[in-house]
């Protein structure tokens, strides 16, 4: 499989001295629905911003569909589309003459069946020619989303493109995003909403304190890295103290609950035995036990959680 | 070359003045005829020394000049400002354009912008006067360039301003003294000698006394020398703003 696009060794410290990215290696496949996640301030928009050539990277190399990206920015760039994170607008225009002039800049000469089909697929032909100024927020972040595809990208990225936007117009935002996908544009995006992740991604990638924790297709992560955790339930909040005597179980404290997390030996037999007795030792007999297999929410906080320094 | 792209940055910014010619075009000759007005009464039939034009004459092709000189320095600087301020700079920077494609566009949309502004106020005020154009070429050279360094003192000033407090500093401290200390209302003649050398130290001095050349076939500096000044001006703004906008100059700091 090609990669669509190769990370290697990105770093990138910011002139106040703070480092977003030490030394990140990633690799996209094409045609992959990719998912980047990582708590708040992991370096994720920073990863993409220099992907995007809004930021400068302090080193490292990045090769895109082959080519390099920073020796080849033009091709490259009329090959990628941009949903930034932050909701950007040009108050001197309409959507529609936005789109065109978006597309004229990226050196293709505005397809108008494609623009009202993206001002219909975002639903935003209504307002096609008011001022982007009376755009609500919603809107606005639709609107970045059509710029991003107006020239037919190879490779789409989007940075949280559904913060804000209701349930309904999330769906069928994502609905558009799969057709594309299968039609071939190689998609990464960043979410907090971990389940939509799940769903939509055949891949993921996380990432934590400017560095990969892991990178793998989504059905290995959640078989692998994802096992099953052991859930105990107290009257009252956990003592955060708990946690350094239960070490070996990865433990992660949620209010009145504790997950500690089980994982198979050799002969495939899980700890729960070990991991249960741990726990009432320490803890005390817990009000309600169960076990729940992980979620890629409970992957993504274990595995945050587990490399917090 | 992405000469497409570039067509549409330039018509892009030349499409945001047009939007809103009232405050772009409307209210600078407005500015002008006023200034026309207070000094024609203010001043009479007097001629200005030295020079002997009416003073009148003298005064039109300098206000001319300022007024295209500070429209195209607000063209680019206000683009960049509010693209700035509206985070709308990143789509510029995400287009597959070059710095120069990029430096062409914004200078292309500001000499425009001056053009459009200079025509007008000819217009309005030329009928006023018996004044007529001496040297074409003058008038489009030293036109042409004003608006290219000033447009691209706008580029870099936008830029360089985090806030439109920091743009506020540099019109006020930099571009009116400048502007104000160039001759436009005055012949250099009549200042006493030491000032007249700090003069030739003002860029500005240089193109509006070229412009008005143009018009009244007399002037304050030797045109081969000013053409010699004013071109290297030029062209070394270009390179400046072609050569920061490539580095990313504190726009992606």
């Amino acid at each position: 499989m090609t990669a669509a696009l190769t990370v290697q060794g990105l770093t990138k410290t910011y002139k106040n001295g703070k480092k977003a990215l030490s030394g990140v290696d990633l690799s996209v496949p094409e045609g992959s629905f990719f998912a980047l996640l990582g708590p708040n301030g992991a370096g994720k928009s920073t990863l993409i911003n220099i992907l995007a050539d809004t930021v400068k990277p302090s080193s490292g190399q990045v090769s895109f569909l082959g080519h390099d990206l920073f020796s080849e920015r033009r091709w490259c760039k009329q090959r990628l589309g941009v949903v930034p994170q932050e909701i950007a607008f040009d108050p001197f225009f309409a959507p529609r003459d936005i789109l065109k002039i978006m597309s004229g800049m990226f050196g293709v000469k505005p397809d108008i069946a494609w623009i009202d089909e993206l001002l219909n697929r975002l639903e935003l032909s209504e307002h096609a020619d008011k001022n982007a100024r009376q755009l609500s927020g919603g809107m606005r972040r639709r609107l970045l989303v059509a710029q991003a595809l107006v020239h037919k990208p190879k490779v789409v990225i989007l940075d949280e493109p559904t913060a804000g936007v209701d349930v309904e117009l999330r769906k069928r935002l994502w609905g558009f995003m799969r057709e594309l996908n299968a039609n071939g544009t190689t998609i990464l995006l960043t979410t907090h909403y971990l389940e939509e992740a799940e769903e939509l991604c055949d891949h993921v990638a996380i990432i934590n304190q400017g560095k990969l924790l892991t990178s793998q297709s989504m059905k290995g992560l959640l078989n692998t890295v994802g096992s099953s955790a052991l859930v105990l339930e107290y009257a009252e909040d956990v003592a955060n103290e708990s946690l350094s005597k239960l070490t070996a179980f990865s433990p992660r404290i949620d209010a009145n609950k504790i997950f500690l997390c089980l994982k198979k030996d050799a002969s495939g037999q899980n700890n729960f035995n070990a991991a249960y007795q741990a726990a009432i030792q320490v803890l005390g007999e817990a009000q309600s036990v169960s076990v729940q297999n992980e979620d890629l929410e409970d992957v993504f906080l274990r595995l945050t959680n587990e490399h917090q320094s | 070359m992405n000469w497409y792209g570039c067509w549409t940055l330039y018509s892009r910014e030349s499409r945001r003045f047009l939007n809103v010619k009232m405050q772009t075009i409307v209210a600078p000759a407005l500015t002008a005829v006023m200034y026309l007005i207070v000094f024609r009464y203010a001043m009479g039939e007097r001629s200005v020394p030295d020079l002997d034009v009416p003073y009148f004459n003298f005064l039109i092709p300098g206000l001319v000049m300022m007024s295209m000189m500070q429209n195209a320095f607000a063209n680019t600087s206000s683009s960049i400002m509010v693209g700035k301020l509206m985070n709308m700079q990143i789509f510029l920077m995400m287009a597959p354009l070059t710095a120069f494609e990029v430096t062409l566009a914004f200078l292309g949309a500001a000499v425009t912008r001056a053009f459009i502004v200079a025509v007008v106020l000819l217009l309005v005020l030329v009928p006023f006067t018996d004044m007529h154009i001496e040297h074409l070429w003058m008038i489009l050279f030293y036109g042409v360039c004003g608006s290219i360094i000033m447009g691209g003192m706008g580029m870099i000033g936008g830029m360089w301003s985090k806030t439109f407090d920091d743009m506020a500093l540099l019109n006020n401290f930099i571009i009116m003294p400048l502007t104000f200390l160039s001759g436009v209302f005055y012949s250099v003649k009549q200042l006493p000698e030491s000032w007249q050398a700090v003069n030739h130290f003002n860029p500005f001095f240089y193109l509006i006394d070229g412009f008005r050349h143009g018009f009244l076939n007399v002037g304050d500096t030797d045109p081969s020398q000013a053409i010699a000044i004013v071109s290297m001006a030029t062209l070394a703004t270009i390179f400046a703003c072609w050569k920061l906008w490539q580095t990313g100059w504190r726009l992606k700091d």
